[in-house]
């Protein structure tokens, strides 16, 4: 069980910069994801900590000890890979016991520990077949498996649910948490998945161009986006972004699209020229009350609740709505926004201004 | 059931399918017994005209591949009744065995080179294969153009600078001269081959086994080497036919001690007259290393052969 931290951590294939000066702290019994589009770096960094990469520069720390330059072999720390990497010249228990044998346990206890982990994991009954005909789930088990009957200080995930069939992915992704919470071992898990990382995760770190976006619990991450990457990438269908043009004062509540004024956020800053005006679907309402006037162009039927577009005067907006709610095609129809839960955007940066929404969030970003 | 598929071939053209691997095989077989029938001929039955399909067997080609003989006076031979089954076969022409000849000798020669030889190519070609296919080596494409390059003419045409090389370096006739040679030859094909194989080999079991807390070169030898076995063994035939066949730098190189049996095989004429019986014996003998190595390997050499084609 230990305590991560990456302290400016940096890696460069060549010219390509991979990962820029990164750092975080991931907290003991975590379960911690990496998460952005692929090429964004976070494999890289779980690499670098697990050893399989070195950094070119920057630190890490496992429970205090500095580990970026050492062999993987003496970091104790466990890797289950995308495609599970299971020995296939080897049997399911000698997948499992391999880690063990490298320690130099004794047979006995090493017949003994597979037993028990295989008994967590359910796999008992296939510890004597080979690896090659297994199920994907199987396959996924047994890499668990091998993963944790050494008990390391802490798992590194590279998109392990990201080979199996979408019906199995959940059910797995379940017993993956369940069994994180078992054992409380410090774990990070890459995934592109922003639905996996949100379900899982107890912290999320949100990567883009070899740069850390945000980093944050799902709930900060889903309502106080720092960036608008993060607001893009996280949520389905992703954040509206409404631009428009304004200068505007810190302390200011109010802000003209098109000619209305809209209520967000108390600013705490001031901010001039292209700005972006944020609003996640399920914070538009249709309402008659409202004069800012949007036209229907589609709408999805999703059971209990329907996904309406619009074209407004500053763009197309999604508004996810109570199914209930009668919609036509082509209407003329209000819009209102929960101005509570409003971010506006520097265009130029995609940088979130800060308001008394997210203030306490960007202090630490 | 249909009776027509597109992709299950029809019972006539298996048939025809069948009927030229099957005339192929007997074709190129032909000569391979002649030589194994030729073994147990008597000298006139070998040379008779028409040949001969139909003969009486006689051990007689394979005692004289093994033996020297000398001619003796008849009050000798008299004197002297035959010592074994053998030397009665030899008694018929009044002679008599007086020692083995060099072709055991030759035939080890042989063995230690041609397997020495392909051990030697596979080991080095293994390590560099692994290094090519993993590391970041500087200078790596032209490293490998060169180690093909090597290989872009016929390895005789150095024969010369060859020989000279050997002279100075007192490796002439010598076994390890002759391994050295032979590895030369094969690291070429021994790393290119190695290195395709190797290159399928997914890093992440290597990696799987440095994070279960074992150092690079463990990984190497418990989870590498056990997954290129495939293309360890069908590289290890390729190496080792070369070698053992080889007949230009064994005539050129090696004459006393370290001399093969393809040099050797041909000076039998010259002793006793044209003796194709124990020509064809020696030849016989000399197809049996090969074709047991390659029989043993075959499972892994016909898995060799498809690898890379299919992804599992």
């Amino acid at each position: 069980m230990a305590q991560i931290v990456v302290k400016n951590v940096k890696k460069m294939f060549g010219d390509f910069t991979a990962v820029r000066e990164s750092s975080f702290t991931i907290e003991d019994g975590e379960f911690f994801m990496l998460l952005g589009p692929s090429g964004c770096g976070k494999t890289t960094t779980l690499r670098m900590i697990a050893g399989l990469e070195l950094p070119t520069s920057g630190e890490i720390y496992l429970d205090g000890e500095e580990i970026s330059q050492k062999p993987p072999s003496e970091r104790d720390i466990a890797f289950v890979f995308q495609m599970f990497a299971l020995y296939p010249h080897m049997n399911v228990r000698k997948n499992i016991s391999y880690p063990l044998i490298s320690q130099g346990m004794p047979r006995a206890a090493v017949k003994n520990k597979v037993e028990e982990v295989a008994g967590i994991l359910g796999i008992r009954d296939i510890l004597d077949s080979p690896v090659g005909g297994l199920s994907g789930g199987d396959r996924q088990r047994v890499a668990l498996g091998r993963a944790i009957v050494r008990e390391p200080k802490a798992f590194m995930m590279d998109e392990p649910l990201g080979a199996l069939d979408a019906e199995f992915r959940e059910h797995m992704a379940e017993e993956l948490r369940a069994l994180h919470d078992r054992m409380g071992a410090t774990t990070v898990y890459v995934t592109h998945d922003q639905l996996e990382a949100m379900q899982m995760g107890d912290k999320i770190v949100v990567m883009n161009n070899a740069v850390i976006e945000q980093f944050g619990t799902p709930q900060e991450i889903y309502d106080k986006p720092a960036t608008m990457f993060v607001a893009g990438f996280i949520g389905s269908p992703s954040m509206n972004f409404l631009p428009f043009q304004s200068r505007l004062e810190a302390g200011s509540e109010m802000v003209r699209l098109n000619g209305h004024d809209e209520q967000v956020p108390k600013l705490l800053e001031g901010a001039e020229g292209e700005l972006v005006f944020g609003a996640r679907p399920e914070h538009v309402f249709l309402s008659d009350r409202s004069s800012y006037r949007a036209k229907v162009v589609a709408a999805e039927y999703l059971g209990t609740t329907q996904i309406v577009t619009l074209q407004s005067p500053n763009g197309e907006v999604k508004a996810r709505i109570d199914a209930r709610e009668n919609v036509r095609l082509d209407e003329q129809v209000g819009l209102e926004f929960r101005s509570s839960a409003i971010t506006l955007f520097e265009q130029s940066t995609g940088r979130a201004l800060k308001s008394t929404l997210n203030e306490e969030v960007l202090g630490n970003g | 059931m249909s009776s027509f598929s597109v992709t299950e071939p029809s019972n006539r053209s298996k048939w025809i399918a069948g009927f030229l691997v099957i005339s192929y095989a007997l074709i190129t077989m032909i000569p391979l017994v002649w030589i194994l029938l030729t073994g147990f001929k008597s000298p006139a039955d070998a040379i008779s005209y028409p040949p001969k399909v139909v003969f009486d067997p006689t051990l007689e080609g394979y005692v004289n591949l093994f033996t020297t003989r000398t001619r003796q006076t008849q009050e000798f031979l008299n004197a002297n009744p035959p010592q074994n089954w053998a030397d009665e076969i030899v008694r018929q022409y009044d002679m008599v065995i007086v020692g083995p000849s060099k072709f055991g000798e030759r035939f080890m020669n042989s063995v230690i080179i041609g397997f020495g030889s392909t051990f030697l190519s596979i080991f080095l070609g293994t390590l560099a294969a692994y290094a090519f296919s993993r590391f970041k080596v500087p200078l790596k494409d032209d490293l490998l153009f060169f180690i093909l390059s090597t290989r872009m003419m016929p390895p005789v045409a150095v024969a010369i600078p060859i020989f000279l090389m050997f002279r100075n370096l007192g490796l002439s006739d010598t076994h390890l001269g002759m391994i050295l040679l032979y590895t030369g030859v094969n690291i070429s094909l021994a790393v290119w081959l190695l290195k395709g194989f190797i290159d399928e080999i997914p890093r992440e079991y290597e990696e799987a086994a440095l994070i279960d807390g074992y150092t690079r070169f463990q990984a190497f030898y418990k989870v590498v080497l056990p997954q290129a076995a495939t293309g360890i063994a069908s590289t290890a035939i390729f190496c080792l036919i070369f070698a053992w066949n080889e007949y230009a730098f064994a005539v050129l190189l090696t004459s006393a001690t370290a001399q093969t049996a393809p040099p050797f095989i041909p000076t039998i004429i010259g002793v006793g007259g044209l003796d194709w019986p124990a020509v064809a014996a020696g030849a016989t003998i000399f197809l049996i290393p090969v074709m047991i190595f390659t029989i043993l390997m075959r499972k892994h050499l016909l898995r060799g052969i498809t690898f890379g084609a299919v992804r599992k």
